[in-house]
């Protein structure tokens, strides 16, 4: 294992669904690195939940790999992957009303261990995503801040060093997407590799360290955020007028998209 | 579940059966059933308490056993609330697979399941698949259309094999598809009880792969479930189940249905606490309905599908309005 592949690498992916015209992520070649938190940025269908889905082997990955600390994903049993890698996928509802603390439970379903072990790894993670609280209500009782702080539990609880979260912060008003990204922060200072899905430039722009924005299945650009927070890039991905400036009190680069009247996103 | 909870729950089955075993269209007085219970009192209460009652009140009970724990498994691997064997066809496939069996003469007493699961099998891919060619496997209103037509064909064909069959060597149509535990004898029993405790003793092993399948594909494959293997698995214990069922009493519906929220309702959060719980809710089911099928029109007998169907069907239609609403 070379120090380059440690984290999670995604090596020329594509994405292909069976009878579709073309694929849904056309070589996608980017690395989420220990210690620092990746973000995934661009358009509606330009690939990204496609690229968190071909990573749990729910999407047919028909060219390239993808590698957690160097070992090919696609031939690791699916019980050691989730004890790499974590993922919160982006729509999710129990079909049945179940417990806090047995939801976060579910986190420990790779490991084989005593029941002391698994209690403490849920405390230690329903603490660590701010949720202790939540632990005796039903899911079915959380509102939508904290639905999300208990699929970060039992992400956590999956004890993986690699966290991938597909839009944690939809449907979250502006307190509880900061919460969310103060959290990922803290994660990534942690030590571990995350790679957040999400449409808010903005935050990406103020708490990510890589940003990698997807444009109809492809890399558009990729770097620290000042650089593929770039106006005519975004303008071009996204095809709507707007503008990048640098937010007077925090200093990040900010987009705001222009009004057009009757104009549609191509 | 609080203990109290399970408590009140075995409580009830235990009541049920006692209740079951005394009471019938013969009436014995109590304390001759009790005496003929330990062995003891005149030969035809002894008879009537030992080889008639007891068989059947235990089979009534390993029947809803089953049917608890199978819709249960069904309802969670599927993620749908309306899923249990008899509304998704699987029941219809085992009666033909018992049907045919019968028409070929395989009747020996341990053969029959499997004819039943073999049919049971086919159903319940049959059921899948179509709901997956309608590309919406995760609506339960195309999963209980699906099972329902393959329910339909099930019953035709019951019918047509049974038309051809002399009626001395079959139990007759309304037999299969309207169920009843009339004929139970101690072997049927032991058979019934062989088949169900493998199957169900492994559903509640995986409680929590059931418990990870109902979150959902993506969220199950990301906690580390093979999510398809899992669900066949689950698709073969639930088809073994309805099949041992079917073949020692016909066609029991909506037991599978009902119990599974009877047991959530009670409190039971989790396969590892729903599964039991079904188990011992749907064994005081089935025990009930049979004995107010024997009873409440007595001499004659009720069939017991139809009993536990006209619990069923109210508990269908307020269920299909919250699943669908």
């Amino acid at each position: 294992m070379t120090a380059a592949a440690r984290g999670l690498v995604f090596a020329d992916v594509v994405v292909r669904y069976p009878r579709a015209a073309e694929a849904a992520v056309r070589g996608v070649r980017f690395a989420a690195a220990p210690g620092r938190l990746t973000a995934l940025v661009g358009p509606n269908g330009s690939g990204k939940s496609s690229t968190v889905r071909a990573l749990l082997g729910r999407a047919p990955l028909v060219a390239g790999r993808i590698t957690a600390d160097g070992d090919d994903v696609a031939g690791l049993a699916p019980r050691e992957r989730a004890r790499r890698v974590a993922v919160v996928p982006q729509r999710e509802s129990p079909a049945f009303p179940i417990a806090v603390r047995e939801f976060v439970a579910l986190g420990r379903f790779a490991w084989d261990e005593r029941a002391e072990a698994t209690r403490i790894a849920i405390e230690a993670a329903l603490a660590r995503a701010d949720a202790a609280a939540l632990a005796d209500r039903d899911t079915e009782s959380l509102s939508g801040g904290e639905w999300q702080r208990v699929r970060v539990a039992r992400a956590l609880a999956q004890g993986a060093p690699t966290v991938v979260l597909d839009e944690p912060t939809a449907f979250l008003d502006v307190a509880h997407e900061m919460a969310v990204f103060e959290l990922l922060r803290a994660l990534a200072d942690d030590g571990r590799t995350v790679l957040v899905v999400s449409h808010q430039l903005n935050l990406v722009a103020r708490f990510a360290d890589h940003v990698v924005l997807l444009h109809r299945g492809e890399v558009a650009a990729q770097g620290p955020p000042a650089a593929v927070m770039d106006g005519p890039t975004l303008e071009r991905v996204y095809d709507w007028p707007l503008v990048v400036s640098r937010d007077p009190a925090v200093g990040a680069p900010t987009l705001v998209p222009l009004r057009v009247p009757g104009r549609r996103p191509g | 579940m609080t203990p109290a909870r399970w408590a009140a729950l075995s409580a009830a089955l235990v009541v049920a059966m006692v209740v079951a075993t005394l009471v019938g269209t013969v009436a014995v007085p109590v304390g001759d059933a009790m005496a003929a219970l330990g062995g003891r009192g005149s030969p035809l209460a002894a008879q009537i308490v030992r080889d008639l009652r007891l068989p059947r009140v235990l089979l009534a009970a390993l029947v809803g056993a089953g049917l608890g724990t199978a819709g249960s498994a069904l309802q969670g691997a599927l993620r749908n609330p309306l899923a249990e064997p008899y509304l998704l066809g699987v029941s219809g496939g085992a009666a033909v697979g018992g049907v045919l069996a019968f028409a070929l003469g395989l009747t020996a007493i341990g053969v029959l399941p499997l004819a039943a699961f073999a049919g049971a099998l086919g159903a319940v891919t049959l059921v899948v698949g179509l709901a997956r060619v309608a590309g919406r496997r995760t609506d339960p209103r195309v999963l209980v259309m699906a099972g329902v037509v393959v329910g339909a064909g099930a019953n035709a064909a019951v019918m047509v094999a049974l038309a051809n069959v002399p009626p001395d060597r079959a139990r007759g149509a309304l037999w299969w598809m309207m169920g009843s535990a009339a004929d139970a004898t101690w072997p049927q029993v032991g058979w019934l009880a062989a088949y169900l405790a493998p199957a169900m003793g492994w559903l509640w092993r995986e409680a929590r792969t059931l418990d990870v399948l109902a979150l959902g594909d993506e969220p199950a494959a990301a906690l580390g479930a093979d999510v398809d293997a899992a669900g066949r698995r689950v698709f073969m214990a639930g088809s073994l189940i309805a099949a041992a069922t079917v073949a020692a009493a016909g066609l029991v519906g909506f037991v599978g249905l009902v119990v599974p929220h009877l047991a959530r309702a009670a409190g039971a959060r989790g396969y590892r606490a729903q599964g039991p719980a079904a188990a011992l809710a749907g064994a005081t089911l089935v025990v009930l309905a049979d004995l107010l099928a024997r009873t409440a029109w007595a001499p004659t007998e009720l069939p017991l599908g139809a009993v536990t169907a006209l619990v069923g069907v109210p508990f269908f239609l307020s269920r299909l309005r919250q699943a669908t609403a």
